[in-house]
């Protein structure tokens, strides 16, 4: 249950599959034109409720409540061991050419 | 009574509403169905050269640090032949107050809006030109909102674009996410026209003039420094922006510098495909972009580009997402700095093009970009592995955009590929005139000239072949 003010995340479909009429690849006709933002709730809610938001401009938005408390989650990424083969690699050849002198 | 919203009517209105949202009209730059007056449109900034290097200077962008790549030099001289491997310098855009050379464009776009008494800036945006413009709006106290391409129909986000977002939130924007597809325009327009912000498109004239800035001091810091010009400017080219300002920069500092526009070569990727959306390992820099924008610049968000790369460049060249992985760990370990890998696109191609050049040659890369949690070598190689992308050591050469990324086993194997820019300019005249359905006037044709940085009777010869004259 998200308060009244709570921080949230809206969702929404723009245009659904069948109303797109740009030039469009067939993958990306086949699929809905979706929309998200975020911005403090106007009304108590649970999620997946219809509800209008406050943005952080101050607009009015509606959607679908998805999220009651959004934040980011992307990262330095997993370990990729081809990065650890160039980086001594790149060592060994600052070794031979004698770095900055 | 209220305006119609649906998509129809917002993108009929297309026209009224970007008029309102840059306080400019277009149609008075026309001079014919095909042509219209570029430097007309630049100087209706009314901002010269050294008023935009004062509201920069004002607001936090500009006179960064040239510093010099003496270890990538050095690393450069060892695979070329005895007597060549010019000497690398990097323009460290990063400097800039959100962390690239966007602020330059940024920091003008929101200073006009200001003066014309907007309330807001809006612009529709994926790349660092979001974080540039949310952060110039909250030094200049005006409320802004980025639109954005992020997901695919999963809701699979690209960590590069997702970071971008943060960044803007962190800022004070509110950050606007949309599925792939064109129609993002339609999202925009219908906001802009909702909330009377300005628009603070990338490819204003206001946008451009900000980034004269750059080519100029890389000509002024070269003087200073090394008592000479440089002898070549490479830029990462995508919408087209920063090759056109630079080279203007340039060319009004007295240089004539060869300017080369380097892209990372995704050949064969659609840009508005939802599968090929997250196949991508880098998300600004390419040539899903940079192509398309050259040879047709006037398809942008506002009815006239004021990036006309084909104006300015002499030279096109690519390079995989391999090499531009590997020059981004190269720049860490060799020279120190930690930089995002978009940026290092044209320091990838200069890595090899700086091999054909004498060592007394001067090679300046224009840029470096921030880095952080998500716009980094190694959560780009994470998610292209996520992605079935076959990431692995070899020869670049064998890099299939979408399907792989080949990091150079040696630095040896970098070598750009140089495009055939006459048959881009011959797609843009084709398109020019096909697009007015009209025959070219003599005047047209000089235009046509101007725009391709050819002569009059290369623009017949194109015309001809394909009976449009
Ligand atoms: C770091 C960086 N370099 C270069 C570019 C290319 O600039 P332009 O779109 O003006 O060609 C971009 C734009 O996306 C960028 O973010």
């Amino acid at each position: 249950m998200a308060k009244k003010g709570d921080w949230v995340r809206i969702h929404s479909v723009v245009l659904k599959a069948e109303e797109r009429t740009a030039k469009l690849p067939e993958d990306t006709q086949a699929c809905d034109l979706e929309q998200w933002t975020k911005g403090f709730l106007l009304a108590d809610a649970k999620l997946g409720d219809e509800v209008e938001v406050e943005t952080a401009v101050g607009r009015i938005e509606k959607g679908t409540l998805i999220d009651e408390a959004p934040y980011y989650d992307h990262s330095y990424g997993k370990f990729v061991p081809e990065l650890i083969a160039i980086d001594k690699q790149l060592r060994e050849e600052m070794a031979e050419i004698g770095g900055d002198k | 009574m209220a305006l119609a919203k649906d998509y129809a009517s917002v993108m009929g209105r297309s026209n009224d509403i970007q008029k309102d949202a840059l306080g400019l009209d277009y149609a008075e730059f026309e001079t014919s169905p095909i042509a219209f007056d570029y430097e007309k449109l630049m100087t209706s900034t009314g901002y010269t050269l050294e008023e935009v290097n004062r509201i920069q200077s004002q607001y936090g962008v500009g006179n960064t640090p040239l510093l010099e790549a003496r270890n990538i030099t050095k690393l450069a001289r060892k695979y070329a032949k005895p007597g060549y491997g010019a000497r690398i310098f990097i323009k460290d855009e990063a400097a800039n107050a959100s962390g690239s050379f966007k602020d330059r464009r940024a920091a003008c776009a929101v200073y006009h809006a200001k003066k014309l008494g907007y309330k807001g800036v809006m612009a529709a945006t994926s790349g660092n030109y979001g974080a540039a413009v949310a952060s110039q709006a909250a030094i200049q106290g005006l409320k802004c909102i980025i639109v954005q391409e992020c997901y695919d129909s999963k809701g699979v986000g690209q960590p590069e674009i997702v970071e971008k977002a943060r960044k803007c939130e962190a800022l004070g924007a509110e950050v606007v996410q949309l599925t792939v597809g064109p129609e993002l325009f339609y999202s925009f327009l219908s906001i802009l026209e909702d909330t009377g912000y300005f628009n603070a498109s990338l490819y204003s004239p206001f946008g451009i003039a900000g980034i004269d800035t750059l080519g100029y001091e890389i000509v002024q810091q070269c003087r200073e420094k090394l008592g000479k010009d440089p002898d070549m400017v490479v830029c990462t080219t995508a919408g087209g922006g920063m090759v056109t300002g630079t080279a203007r920069g340039v060319r009004k500092a007295g240089c004539d510098a060869q300017v080369v526009s380097a892209s990372i070569d995704l050949s064969g990727l659609s840009m508005a495909s939802d599968v090929d959306f997250n196949k991508k390992s880098c998300t600004t820099g390419h040539t899903g972009f940079g192509v398309p924008y050259a040879t047709d610049p006037d398809h942008s968000d506002v009815p006239r580009s004021a990036a006309r790369p084909l104006r300015y460049m002499d030279r096109y060249v690519t390079i995989t997402q391999g090499e531009v992985m590997y020059m981004t760990e190269m720049l860490a370990q060799l020279e120190g700095i930690e930089r995002g890998p978009a940026g290092q696109t044209a320091l990838a191609a200069a890595f090899s093009l700086a091999q054909e050049l004498p060592e007394d040659n001067i090679l300046v890369v224009s840029e470096t970009e921030y880095t952080g949690a998500g716009k980094h070598v190694q959560p780009q190689l994470d998610f292209a592995k996520q992605n079935g992308i076959d990431v692995r050591i070899g020869d670049p050469k064998e890099e299939v955009p979408g399907k792989s990324v080949v990091l150079p086993a040696s630095p040896a194997l970098f070598k750009y590929k140089e495009a055939d820019v006459d048959h881009f300019r011959a797609s843009l005249i084709k398109k020019a005139v096909k697009k007015a359905g009209v025959k070219p006037t003599e005047s047209d044709l000089e235009f046509l000239a101007e725009e391709t940085k050819k002569d009059v009777d290369f623009v017949k010869s194109v015309l001809e072949k394909e009976g449009l004259l």
